[in-house]
């Protein structure tokens, strides 16, 4: 038997993409006109009439190879576009690549996305069944693994409701709890474990690690490089459909982490009179750079918000930051002025207490306003957005709603009635 | 032992691969197929209020409209001794099959676009289902033959026995003709506006509303190019007794089965591999 598990050799794929327009699904009418214009038009041209269709080709996936070996834990990550889906559906046999080869020793199973083949008009019951069909396991398997399925998911009240009115939490406990009991040997994961709350997220961790130990190998594609370091014993670098590094977790992402900030600076320009003396130069979130991947913060702890900004000659200047949730502005702060005239580099540090937030994706707006509100102004809108996870619950239900949290200070007297 | 259990398991993607193996996968995912059947029998009828009563309402309301236009008012004849409802009915039911399965099988494989771009199993298990699906609605609209037939005191002849054969060449054409359409709506939307309006043709261009002896005499191998047209007169024959089996109709449609299923699955299976890439 050989050691690896899933060996890829010289994998290539391209796309036809034809002038300026995708070649996806078009109209018969489209293509019978376009053939007769070129047809007459090469006719004109006294070229050859049936000559191949003038195409741009775009190359997915050039000439990649590498191997993870039984038991092992590889990660992928890159830019999006870099390739990373389209070698995840190689692997997963969705489509086909145009040269080389995949040698897959084991039962696969792949995990694209959560909720696979899930029908919302079924209930969670039904769903189960589908979906481990889906996914390739018999009914038989499924009946024996059904109350585990269940249970992982914490779904036992709510099997008979259709899964069109779940929540969004319990589509996904249900959608992973039927992958994670798969009996196979390699695990293709797309992204899953991004989705859901922490405690569920700890949960899915701990499943992974424990079909890891199993002898299970898992090819993980991830923008969530904590996640990466943390459980791969090994990492690759896709950059525009090739292989730009394989190695050890922390060197690789590292030297990804680098050449996004090498790509980004003043990428992001600024409306206003002051928009083009100000270059944004980097914004970090609890150490995280949410412009080139998805930063998930905890808020238990303190959130650190913090912005770099290169700017020309201003006076008194204030850094202005802007939260947006659903596109409503939750709150807007401001850094304090600093002295007469600010040029130069500068860094602006934003706290936000912990607990404030509540679970979402907040979009971020920076601005700047000069002389108190007086003077000229910068801003931009979207400039990167973080998420905050699901990792805290109130004692009581009806107090965990609402858009941000705010403990009141409180203080009562009870008042005697004579 | 364990050494054939790794050696089942070893898969190799290459180009062009996934073919060979192909009918051994299908037969492995049987399962599959009779559980995507299943989801859609199910879903059909979830948020209906009369549910898969639907499936006898159908063809009852078509039989009672088209016994109206062509029995009561055009006054064609019935070619035997049967009512013409029975007529009509045994004409609806293959119809109605044929019409379901074949527009529902050509949208099945974009209906089912989040399976195609998330998981592999051999594609022709998608049009099957929806095939095996609309198997089920036929047959409960079979069984409203029983009380039809009660109701007018007619005994079915011991040709019924047949009725099998061409219900098997009717689930085969109509197969052949959703896996063909499903394919094409991938990648050319048109046949999916195209197709409703061949439907309604095809109602009157096959023998549901009259029987097909009121076809002229000089056009008749012309009618008959029309798959429909033996399988439908087949229905008849078996339910009904007593018009003459015509070799030349149900010669053709047999033949214009076997070419169209082979085309269409031909057809399916060059362009399947690309589907994840189109949709």
């Amino acid at each position: 038997m050989e050691d690896y598990a899933i060996k890829v050799e010289n994998l290539h794929k391209s796309y036809q993409v034809s002038q300026g327009r995708s070649a996806r699904y078009s109209a018969l009418r489209d293509v019978l006109t376009e053939r007769a214009r070129l047809f007459f038009s090469r006719l004109a041209a006294r070229q050859h009439p049936f000559a191949a269709l003038q195409q741009e080709t775009f190359h997915a996936l050039r000439d990649v190879s590498f191997e993870v070996k039984h038991g092992e834990v590889t990660g992928i990550i890159g830019r999006n576009g870099a390739g990373k889906s389209t070698l995840l559906k190689i692997l997963s046999r969705i489509t086909e690549p145009d040269r080389g080869q995949v040698v897959l020793n084991g039962r696969v199973a792949s995990l694209l996305e959560v909720g696979t083949g899930f029908h919302p008009e079924l209930t969670g019951r039904e769903n189960i069944y589908l979906s481990g069909a889906i996914l390739g396991m018999r009914r038989r398997e499924i009946r024996q693994r059904f109350d585990d399925i269940a249970e992982f998911a914490g779904i036992e009240r709510h099997l008979d409701k259709p899964v069109k009115r779940y929540s969004t939490g319990m589509y996904v406990r249900l959608g992973f709890a039927v992958a994670a009991h798969l009996e196979t040997d390699i695990l293709l994961i797309d992204e899953v474990l991004a989705v859901g709350d922490a405690e569920f997220q700890r949960k899915c961790l701990e499943k992974v690690k424990l079909l890891i130990t199993s002898g299970k190998s898992v090819l993980l594609v991830s923008h969530n490089l904590g996640v990466i370091n943390s459980f791969c014993d090994q990492c690759i670098l896709l950059e525009q459909g090739s292989v730009q590094a394989v190695g050890k977790p922390e060197k690789v992402t590292a030297s990804y982490i680098k050449s996004l900030e090498a790509g980004h600076s003043g990428s992001i320009e600024f409306k206003g009179p002051l928009g083009n003396k100000v270059n944004l130069l980097e914004v970090l979130v609890n150490h995280m750079n949410p412009l080139a991947n998805m930063a998930l913060v905890s808020p238990l702890s303190a959130i650190e918000i913090k912005v770099k900004l290169n700017i020309g000659n201003t006076n008194r200047l204030r850094v202005t930051l802007s939260l947006f949730c659903d596109g409503i502005r939750i709150f807007t702060t401001h850094d304090h002025p600093g002295e007469n005239t600010t040029t130069g580099t500068i860094l602006s540090c934003f706290l936000i207490p912990a607990k404030v937030l509540r679970p979402a994706t907040y979009f971020m707006a920076v601005g700047g306003l000069e002389n108190d509100g007086l003077g000229e102004w910068f801003w931009r809108q979207d400039v990167c957005s973080f998420t905050v996870l699901e990792e805290w619950a109130e004692d009581f239900e009806a107090i965990n709603q609402g858009l941000i949290n705010i403990q009141a200070r409180t203080n009562r007297s009870q008042i005697h009635d004579s | 032992m364990t050494s054939t259990m790794e050696k089942t398991h070893r898969i190799l993607i290459a180009p062009g691969l996934s073919s060979r193996n192909y009918w051994w996968d299908l037969y492995r995912c049987r399962e599959l197929l009779w559980v995507l059947s299943w989801r859609d029998i199910k879903v059909r009828y979830k948020q209906t209020a009369i549910g898969i009563l639907w499936s006898l309402l159908r063809p009852l309301l078509t039989m009672s409209i088209l016994t109206l236009v062509f029995g009561y008012f055009i006054k064609l004849p019935a070619a035997g001794n049967h009512p013409y409802h029975l007529l009509v009915l045994s004409g609806i039911l293959p119809w109605q099959f044929f019409a379901s399965t074949t527009s529902e099988g050509s949208n099945s494989l974009l209906d089912n676009q989040n399976l195609v771009t998330k998981v592999y199993f051999p594609r022709l298990i998608i049009p099957l289902s929806t095939c095996l699906a609309s198997l089920a609605d036929f047959t409960v609209a079979l069984l409203l033959l029983l009380p039809m037939m009660a109701y007018f005191d007619f005994m079915p002849s011991w040709q019924i026995v047949f009725l099998p054969v061409f219900a098997l060449l009717l689930l085969l054409l109509s197969f052949a003709c959703g896996a063909w359409l499903t394919a094409l709506n991938v990648k050319y939307r048109d046949f999916r506006y195209a197709l409703p309006f061949v439907i309604q043709i095809g109602l009157y261009l096959s023998p549901v509303g009259y029987s097909a002896g009121i076809v002229p005499a000089h056009l008749q191998s012309w009618y008959a190019l029309n798959p429909m047209v033996g399988i439908i007169e087949g229905f008849r024959w078996c339910l009904l007794g007593n018009s003459q089996l015509n070799a030349v109709q149900l010669l053709t449609s047999a033949a214009a089965t076997v070419l169209l299923l082979f085309c269409g699955i031909r057809y399916f299976r060059q362009t399947e591999r690309y589907f994840a890439d189109l949709i």
